[in-house]
């Protein structure tokens, strides 16, 4: 059941050839088997997930069914669900069953799909590898020695190890696109403000976006249709027609004009990464689209100027965690400096602490100037390089990571350059672009994924590209052999 | 040796909305702790601010009074620091663009000088919850249903020069405020709170290091604390000190202030532009919306009633005191068909205002409506009850015995003026008190009182006054 | 290197998280190379550009002033670490 495609799994179960519950079982089954070695789940929930298969099988008997009802889901933990634990990766929420569904959990509970359970992830979302959860790493369904990426490590995980047949993500450096390239899988961050951050813990408030992480390019456009559309509780939610965004998916690429930026290519970039990526680009000219070489000049100032602007609102952000009304609290507090002071210290993770005390310090007086300011300045020039580059292109490809994954440890202790690997993603937070990862090949046997960027509002079109890729090539079918 | 004093105000007023600046709780005051806290309003992880419509009219329109620029593109900023009070670990303020702009206000003081006080701004933040002590041995209890409350903080250019100007410009902030409907003004529940910034120089030197004043909810002891706040300092810097920048309370006990301990050990707030909310964005149309929804403002409506009812200062001043009292008073004229203004004033600034502080009760909860305040003017216009009478029926109709009619009837208050009645009212008085009659006619005028004072006893009072002063007069010729 | 052991006292300060004495110089190091990835942007020439908080122009929207909210401090309060008397409760702060 777990190699059927969503659509294949849709039919089946509106045509009764299996129930929800059985579905359903046969991911906690599995999960069951593999997740310990994994450790893809913080949380499984089996009696909820059981209980709303068991609605959903109503729905389905009774023709009031969606195209996703009863098709399990697994919530990255970063989605406050209703009387479920909700940990964000980090010994701060350990003890936080969250008394609310943020907006895209009760999307998909209106639709009918059983939740699995939350996976793993970087503590609050600061990581490129899920290294840095409280509840340990997660592995590579491809190689237990090497990272699954970050921050949404643990959905890209069961994604490929078939644990989950949909999964949600967050992105605001990368954390669906990256994992999603070292997990051999489709994950797209949509334009920013296209799904509500309601009850998503939040990391970094103008970049975070939630997204669909899925075997295909059509399965990820038929989850994105579930979670996307306005929501008045989020005051940056794009209040727009919500469009299909399956209505593109068969279209022919005849025509369609991909930009390559030269700088893309230079140093640093893994050869075999680059052999991949640039025959996959080969591989959308021959249906039908045409090459031009576009330039992004400001492409280095991305990541220094995400690295002042996200921990400087993840500063602000987290200061709500504080040990008062909720989450970690230390053990007999003497005075409340010490009450703030040990309930952060012991509750947050290195990491964390990193980059709360960085964005502080990027605020602080006499810096702000210097870091934030310039660092939303920058943000702007980024932004535009890719509006002046679409003016030639319809779409941006290249690399989404320089490497392919990398080993659990390796960079641990290098945090710069660990972020500078995120050199090909950052840039499109920075301007609240809409971009898709897709499975472009192998490296080193590890997955590679190919980077595909697009204008405002262009998910549509994004899918469609990802859609037809996928119909001539099989890097997206492909599996580990040990979770076949 | 010469002191100059220089004073600036900032001033939280509590927006009269029903629901908070960002989230959809209530604001109402006096709920049971923590009922009226949401989800959004304990910064619980994962939940956003949504802005209140209500708050950007009520804004414009104390722009629009205060003379000030509007603030066409307002941006909400983070102010950070730790408190057990604002849950958030971050107030959402309005820093570098906020909704009013500069602007002005007129001060009178007691001897009839009039000073323009600058405004600096006014900006949009959110109130923080409470603290309570005395819960739990060693513990403070935090209440968050006043956090996310919409206060306006409006903050005064530091123009000031004495205790008195400061207490007159607060005073005429808060009647402004009600004025205009944007917030009730109660100090003793916190609605409106005067924070003072009080500082000494020598003429000509540069400013001198102030001192901020919080948590008096008085103008009485707003004017106090300030007074001896500049003794304090001047005092200190001639006995060789220097004041430092802090936090006082007044101790209304000892007349003191005293130092309070700071609550933010660090002041770097890291101000930013929260990146939650979105700039706020007002149109002219949407100015001028607002400005066609401004209520005639006190002194407009002060002046207006001297030029067009003939009123004296001070009656206008009682009855512009609140805008409820002045709407009441232009009724009760409308509806006594400005037969007598002189005779509703009156009956406002007497007999109406000292049974409301009597009672404690503002006009509003006045049970004598402005209809039934109108009618019993009416009786008293048309002869049926004396102004003797009327304050009768005026204590019956605050207890609650129906209209004036009513008790007239009821009462059997009617006025006699039926001339052949008092005739033999004054014949009877006369004819029983001839030593009396006598002593007037050989000159004792004054005699004339105690006779009138007769003819009312024996007619209960409700002989017609003039009419029996006619009448004796003819009389006694 | 370019902070300090009073920058991080300060940063410790600004964000209530205790550095312990034995640990300054590690976290000292390790903020130093974080920010000295800034300096890369000092370089850059941004006279006349104006800074962006927000990908789209958007605008704020507005909610109607209604009471939607209900008395949840049950429920909420449930998950507190310590509460009382409906109140949350912190170690005794003296004004």
């Amino acid at each position: 059941m777990h190699n059927l495609t969503i659509k294949q799994m849709s039919e089946k179960l509106h045509a009764g050839e299996f129930t929800s519950v059985q579905l359903t079982q046969h991911y906690l089954d599995r999960i069951a088997k593999y997740d310990a070695e994994l450790n893809a789940y913080i949380t499984v929930t089996p009696e909820l997930a059981i209980q709303m298969a068991e609605e959903a099988d109503k729905k389905l008997a009774d023709g009031s069914a969606e195209l996703l009802t009863g098709i399990p889901v697994a919530h990255k933990d970063i989605f406050c669900t209703d009387g479920v634990k909700t940990s964000c990766g980090s010994k701060m929420l350990d003890n936080f069953i969250a008394p609310y569904d943020a907006h895209i959990v009760t999307q998909l509970k209106k639709v009918g799909m059983p939740i699995l359970g939350k996976t793993n992830m970087d503590e609050f979302a600061m990581g490129s590898s899920s290294e840095s959860s409280y509840y340990g790493a997660t592995k590579n369904p491809w190689d237990h020695q090497a990272v699954p990426g970050g921050s949404s490590g643990g959905a890209a995980a069961v994604i490929a190890a078939g644990l989950a047949p949909l999964a949600t993500g967050t992105d605001t450096g990368g954390s669906i696109r990256q994992p999603a390239s070292f997990c051999g899988i489709t994950g797209i961050k949509p334009t920013y403000g296209a799904v509500s951050r309601f009850g998503i813990i939040a990391y970094a408030s103008s970049f975070d976006q939630a997204g669909p992480m899925t075997r295909s390019a059509e399965d990820s456009a038929w989850l994105l249709n579930a979670m996307a559309g306005f929501d008045e509780r989020d005051s940056t939610s794009l209040e727009r027609e919500k469009p299909d965004y399956t209505a593109e998916l068969e279209r022919s690429l005849d025509g369609l004009k991909i930009g390559v930026p030269a700088e893309y290519f230079g140093e640093g970039l893994d050869a075999d990464v680059a052999k991949v990526v640039k025959t996959a680009i080969a591989e959308m000219e021959k249906l039908g689209a045409e090459v031009v070489e576009v330039h992004l000049p400001n492409k280095d100032l991305a990541v220094p100027s995400y690295y002042v602007l996200a921990p400087a609102e993840a500063s602000s952000n987290l200061s709500r965690f504080d040990g008062v009304r909720f989450g970690y609290r230390c053990e007999q507090p003497k005075d409340l400096t010490d009450l703030y002071k040990r309930s952060r210290s012991e509750g947050f993770g290195e990491e964390v602490k990193r980059r709360i005390m960085v964005g502080a310090y990027a605020l602080s007086a006499g810096y702000y100037d210097a870091y934030y300011l310039k660092a939303q300045k920058l943000r702007r020039m980024v932004r535009d390089d890719f509006i002046n580059a679409f003016q030639s292109c319809d779409v941006i490809m290249g690399p989404v990571a320089p490497t392919p994954a990398f080993k659990i440890g390796e960079k641990s202790d290098d945090q710069v350059s660990m972020y500078l690997s995120d050199l090909y993603t950052i840039p499109v937070n920075l301007g609240g672009l809409p971009a898709l990862s897709v499975p472009a090949g192998f490296a080193q046997n590890l997955p590679v994924g190919l980077h595909i960027v697009g204008p405002y509002f262009s998910e549509a079109k994004l899918l469609n590209i990802g859609h037809q890729f996928q119909q001539v090539t099989d890097w997206h079918t492909k599996t580990p052999a040990q979770y076949q | 040796m010469s002191w100059e004093v220089v004073i600036g105000l900032e001033i939280h007023a509590q927006l009269t909305t029903k629901s908070k600046i960002f989230s959809g709780a209530s604001t109402a005051y006096g709920a049971a702790p923590n009922s009226q806290a949401c989800p959004i309003d304990i910064g619980m992880p994962g939940m956003l601010p949504v802005l209140n419509q209500a708050v950007i009219g009520k804004s414009i329109l104390l722009g629009l009074a205060l003379d000030a620029e509007i603030g066409k593109r307002s941006v909400f900023d983070r102010k950070n620091y730790f408190y057990p009070d604002l849950p958030k670990g971050y107030q959402t303020t309005q820093f570098e663009f906020p909704i009013v702009g500069q602007g002005k206000l007129e001060i009178e003081l007691e001897d009839g000088t009039k000073k323009v006080i600058g405004v600096t701004r006014a900006h949009l933040e959110e109130d923080a919850g409470k603290s309570v002590h005395g819960l739990e041995q060693g513990q403070t209890g935090v209440d968050l249903n006043r956090a996310g409350t919409p206060l306006l903080e409006i903050v005064s250019d530091p123009d000031m020069s004495s205790a008195k100007e400061a207490v007159a410009y607060a005073k005429k902030m808060h009647e402004l405020v009600q004025y205009l409907g944007i917030c009730d003004g109660n100090m003793q529940e916190g609605s409106f709170r005067v924070d003072s910034n009080v500082s000494v120089r020598r003429p000509g030197e540069p400013l001198g290091t102030r001192a901020e004043l919080k948590n008096i909810n008085s103008f009485r002891f707003i004017e106090k604390a300030i007074e001896i706040e500049i003794e304090r300092q001047i005092e200190l810097i001639e006995s060789g000190g220097t004041v430092v920048q802090e936090t006082r309370l007044y101790d209304a006990e000892n007349d003191t202030t005293r130092s309070m301990r700071t609550k933010e050990d660090a002041n770097d707030y890291r101000y930013f532009p929260c990146p939650d909310l979105l700039p706020v964005i007002i149109t002219d149309e949407d100015i001028e919306a607002v400005r066609t929804t401004m209520p005639e403002l006190p002194d407009a409506k002060r002046t207006r009633f001297v030029a067009e009812f003939g009123l004296s200062d001070y009656d206008a001043t009682v009855l512009t005191g609140s805008r409820a009292m002045a709407e009441f008073f232009e009724s009760v004229v409308g509806l006594t068909k400005e037969k007598d203004v002189k005779l509703c004033a009156n009956w406002m600034t007497s007999g109406f205002s000292a049974a409301l502080n009597r009672d404690g009760l503002s006009v509003t909860e006045s049970p004598v409506s402005a209809e039934m305040l109108a009618g019993m003017i009416e009786r008293i216009l048309d002869n049926s009850i004396s102004g003797k009478i009327a304050k009768q029926v005026f204590e019956a109709m605050w207890q609650g015995e129906g209209t004036a009619d009513q008790i007239i009837e009821s009462r059997d208050l009617k006025q006699i003026t039926d001339t052949g009645v008092i005739e033999a009212l004054v014949d009877e008085v006369l004819a029983n008190n001839l030593e009396q009659v006598e002593a007037y006619k050989a000159g004792q005028t004054k005699m004339l009182g105690y006779f009138v004072g007769q003819i009312m006893k024996a007619s209960g009072g409700q002989a017609n006054p003039g009419q029996v002063n006619k009448m004796l007069v003819a009389k006694l010729k | 290197m370019s902070l300090g052991k009073t920058e991080v006292e300060y940063i410790s300060q600004l964000t209530q998280i205790e550095v312990r004495e034995d640990a300054v110089d590690g976290v000292a190091e390790k903020l130093s190379n974080i920010i000295d990835l800034f300096a890369q942007m000092e370089a850059v020439d941004t006279q006349n550009v104006l800074p962006m908080a927000h990908p789209l122009d958007a605008v704020q929207r507005l909610r109607p002033d209604v009471v939607t909210e209900v008395d949840q401090h049950e429920k909420l309060q449930a998950i507190a670490p310590a509460a009382a008397e409906a109140h949350y409760l912190v170690p005794q702060v003296i004004e």
